[in-house]
């Protein structure tokens, strides 16, 4: 067991977070009302004030590798009520970026291959393509037929195109991804 | 009236009929509406979910290539679209060092001259709900909606009603002559992207949603986001199977309904491209 001597690694990862979102993990008081207003916490292994409860007692892993980080749908209900203005939602944001930082991103690895198929798309074409994108996504999920049932009705309402939409400025799209960093300022 | 417009990517494909349909009732009304020039993808939630500075210097292009099409107001149907646009608007005005940023990666500086709003605010307040009602030469008499806001109201910088209990939808829907319903999930979230990553949750959500909107005895839900309006009409046939309840709840852009009332058609507003079929309800009620 790590034994810490120093008073400030008693809060070292609160005040990473801090420093990367701004948001103040501490004060929280654990009322619940996060838990309570968030649509998807019945599906979510830790609760959203449980996660704030962890990087107040400075456990960074268990938060890290959680499925709430990923389940999270940022409709930000949790930041709009919470009585002490933590904007919980961008919590969860830094906790994302942070866990594949650290190699941690094992909650819903379907999640992290969807978003990451999703900004391959952005980068190749400028735009969504998303018929590829759910193609890709689902061999990426090995489930092939994924709502295949739902494929022949699109296309029959032209709602999903065959093509990709194809940006004249693709160039500065690749330039942009090529440079851009996790964490501002890092 | 010439006004910037932002369509998103959902709109080309999934959305079609919410583009069509606002094209056709701008056109209606006399705006012309021009595109972004080139524009390209905000970058919706997988870019602030993994990169803070994609989640910036996409929406930035956007911006950039607004300025120089010299379009100062952008209008945006997605609501993702938009809050991302005006995330990366306040960011630059707020963050001298990411403006710097972002002017050398995206190679162009923006001088934040662009003003961003959701097609909702659009409605309401540009083109307004007077002229809305006074529009409305084929009244919705009798047809029951409710406004399913999502999370549109708590979305970041958007200053969009009352974020608990808003009811600017509710106003334009009693504008076209139909009846806005009082109900319980009006701000509940859909899941978004997860009715594809975890098509569980999904489905428990649009089910939620849908049994609190049939509870009211609503005929139809009105929305203003191309992914509520995906995840609650392409889904319901999923929802009805798995849960074994019918609802038929057709799921109208409220672009559509104000088409309607000015006469429009099914190809006209693209009715024919929603998944749970509204023309027999419309037929029903006397609107077609």
């Amino acid at each position: 067991m790590k034994v810490l001597t120093r008073q400030e690694d008693v809060h070292q990862f609160r005040d990473e977070i801090l420093a990367l979102s701004g948001e103040d993990s501490s004060h929280c008081v654990q009322c619940g009302k996060c838990t309570a207003s968030c649509p998807i916490a019945p599906e979510m292994d830790l609760k959203p004030n449980q996660v704030l409860r962890y990087i107040q007692l400075n456990s960074s892993k268990p938060v890290l590798q959680c499925s709430t980080i990923w389940l999270c749908a940022s409709c930000e209900t949790c930041s709009f009520r919470c009585p002490e203005g933590i904007e919980i939602a961008i919590v969860m944001d830094t906790l994302r970026k942070l866990a594949i930082e650290e190699d941690l991103a094992t909650g819903q690895k379907q999640i992290v291959a969807f978003d990451e198929i999703f900004l391959d798309s952005i980068k190749r074409y400028g735009r969504v393509y998303e018929l590829g994108l759910v193609m890709r996504y689902n061999m990426a999920s090995r489930q092939p037929l994924k709502d295949a049932h739902l494929g022949p009705l699109m296309l029959g309402k032209r709602k999903l195109s065959l093509l990709a939409h194809r940006i004249r400025g693709r160039a500065t799209v690749r330039e942009i991804f090529r440079r851009s960093k996790r964490f501002l300022g890092k | 009236m010439n006004v910037g417009y932002y369509p998103g990517c959902s709109l080309e494909s999934t959305a079609g009929e919410f583009d069509l349909s606002f094209r056709a009732i701008c056109k209606g009304y006399g705006i012309d509406l021009v595109d972004i020039p080139d524009w390209n993808c905000c970058g919706a939630s997988p870019a602030h979910q993994l990169s803070e500075e994609l989640a910036f210097a996409l929406p930035y292009r956007n911006l950039l290539n607004a300025e120089e099409g010299s379009l100062q107001t952008v209008v945006s149907p997605c609501p993702a679209c938009y809050s991302h646009l005006l995330h990366t608007h306040k960011a630059v005005g707020e963050k001298p060092e990411l403006s710097d940023r972002l002017a050398e990666m995206v190679g162009g500086t923006y001088q934040q001259s662009v003003t961003s709003k959701h097609l909702l605010d659009f409605l309401f307040r540009d083109i307004g709900v007077e002229r809305i009602r006074e529009g409305a030469e084929k009244p919705l008499t009798g047809l029951r909606v409710v406004s399913y806001y999502g999370c549109l109201t708590r979305l970041p910088g958007v200053d969009i009603d009352d974020a608990e209990n808003p009811t600017m939808m509710d106003e334009i829907v009693s504008a076209l002559g139909a009846v806005p319903l009082e109900w319980s999930h009006k701000t509940e979230c859909c899941g978004a992207s997860l009715s594809i990553t975890r098509t569980d949750i999904g489905l428990r959500l649009a089910n939620e949603i849908l049994a609190a909107a049939k509870g009211m005895k609503a005929d139809c839900i009105a929305v203003v986001c191309p992914l509520c309006q995906s995840n609650l009409d392409m889904r319901q046939p999923d929802v009805e199977k798995k849960y074994k309840y019918s609802y038929n709840l057709p799921l109208f852009y409220l672009t559509q309904l104000i088409g309607l009332t000015l006469g429009m058609g099914i190809k006209d507003l693209g009715l024919g491209k929603l998944v749970i079929d509204p023309v027999p309800l419309l037929r029903t009620k006397g609107v077609l």
